[in-house]
């Protein structure tokens, strides 16, 4: 098997294993864009945990480069207005849709929830077609 | 002992997942990109994310459910929601519009953050913007 393919899988199996150590843990589904929200409704009480996550994911993100792998490239064919638009609509998309790639994508299609089996159909659809328009037919038409 | 580990958990289980987000490579955006774009170059490495995170916890979770309760929290706290709504098709068609501008999804872009990268800032300021209206009272109207 081709070696991405295998790191693929690897890193996905770590991602599964972290959602399963929340689950076994603290009783809940891992999904970043909740945790997120939750972490900004500060309700008391409940703020501790989702903060120390949050930030567990960006120590984290620290540790990616010296194990070998490349921490992060936004080098893509978008503008800063595309990060500012989009980084708004992922965030009140995921709020009004109660969840992200992690809690619909990967736990809630584990779990076989009816609502983030279409929730992922719709939004892998929906960003096939944000791609489709912004690299191709856009490009085609306004060059 | 138990408090502690009640808050160190997720700490731990925020570092793995982004580490798996690393090893996966799913904090290059031009992989996510790459992946919505059919259309074009297709990269199939988030499939193969998705494939083994989904392998990985479909059994964990059915093993971990035969407990009565989670280790540190007095019960388990799992949507039982089914209802299929407009706000769940409309909160994930824009989340999907963001992703396939961006090729950041929440968790590679909080990740992001670490490279010290300012587009990365650009994307979690705009991100938090948006869940703040999406917990907005004109947002409860849709």
């Amino acid at each position: 098997m081709n070696s991405a393919i295998l790191y693929a899988l690897l890193g996905g199996g770590l991602i599964g294993l972290a959602s399963a150590g929340m689950l076994l843990a603290n009783g809940r589904i891992l999904g970043v864009s909740g945790i997120l929200g939750g972490a900004l409704r500060a309700k008391p009480g409940d703020t501790r945990w989702r903060v120390l996550f949050l930030a567990g994911l960006i120590l984290g993100g620290l540790l990616i480069e010296p194990l070998g792998f490349t921490v992060m490239s936004l080098e893509v064919p978008r503008t800063w207005i595309h990060f500012v638009i989009g980084g708004f609509l992922v965030g009140l998309g995921t709020t009004i849709g109660n969840g992200c790639t992690s809690g619909h994508g990967v736990c809630g299609v584990s779990r076989l929830s009816p609502r983030s089996l279409v929730a992922t159909a719709t939004f892998m659809i929906m960003g096939i077609a944000a791609v489709g328009l912004i690299d191709h037919l856009f490009k085609a038409v306004f060059k | 002992m138990k408090a502690w580990l009640k808050f160190t958990g997720p700490f731990f289980g925020g570092i793995i997942f982004a580490i798996g987000l690393g090893v996966g490579g799913m904090t290059e955006a031009e992989n996510i990109l790459g992946f919505l774009d059919i259309f074009g170059q297709w990269k199939p490495a988030l499939i193969f994310v998705m494939v083994g995170a989904i392998l990985v916890y479909a059994v964990t979770y059915r093993l971990i459910l035969r407990r009565k309760t989670p280790l540190f929290e007095k019960e388990f706290l799992i949507p039982k929601n089914k209802n299929i709504d407009r706000r769940l098709l409309l909160g994930a068609g824009l989340f999907g519009i963001g992703w396939g501008m961006t090729g950041l999804c929440p968790g590679p872009g909080l990740v992001s953050l670490s490279s010290g990268s300012e587009i990365a800032f650009v994307y979690v300021a705009a991100m938090i913007a948006g869940v703040l209206f999406g917990q907005s009272k004109w947002a409860n109207r849709v």
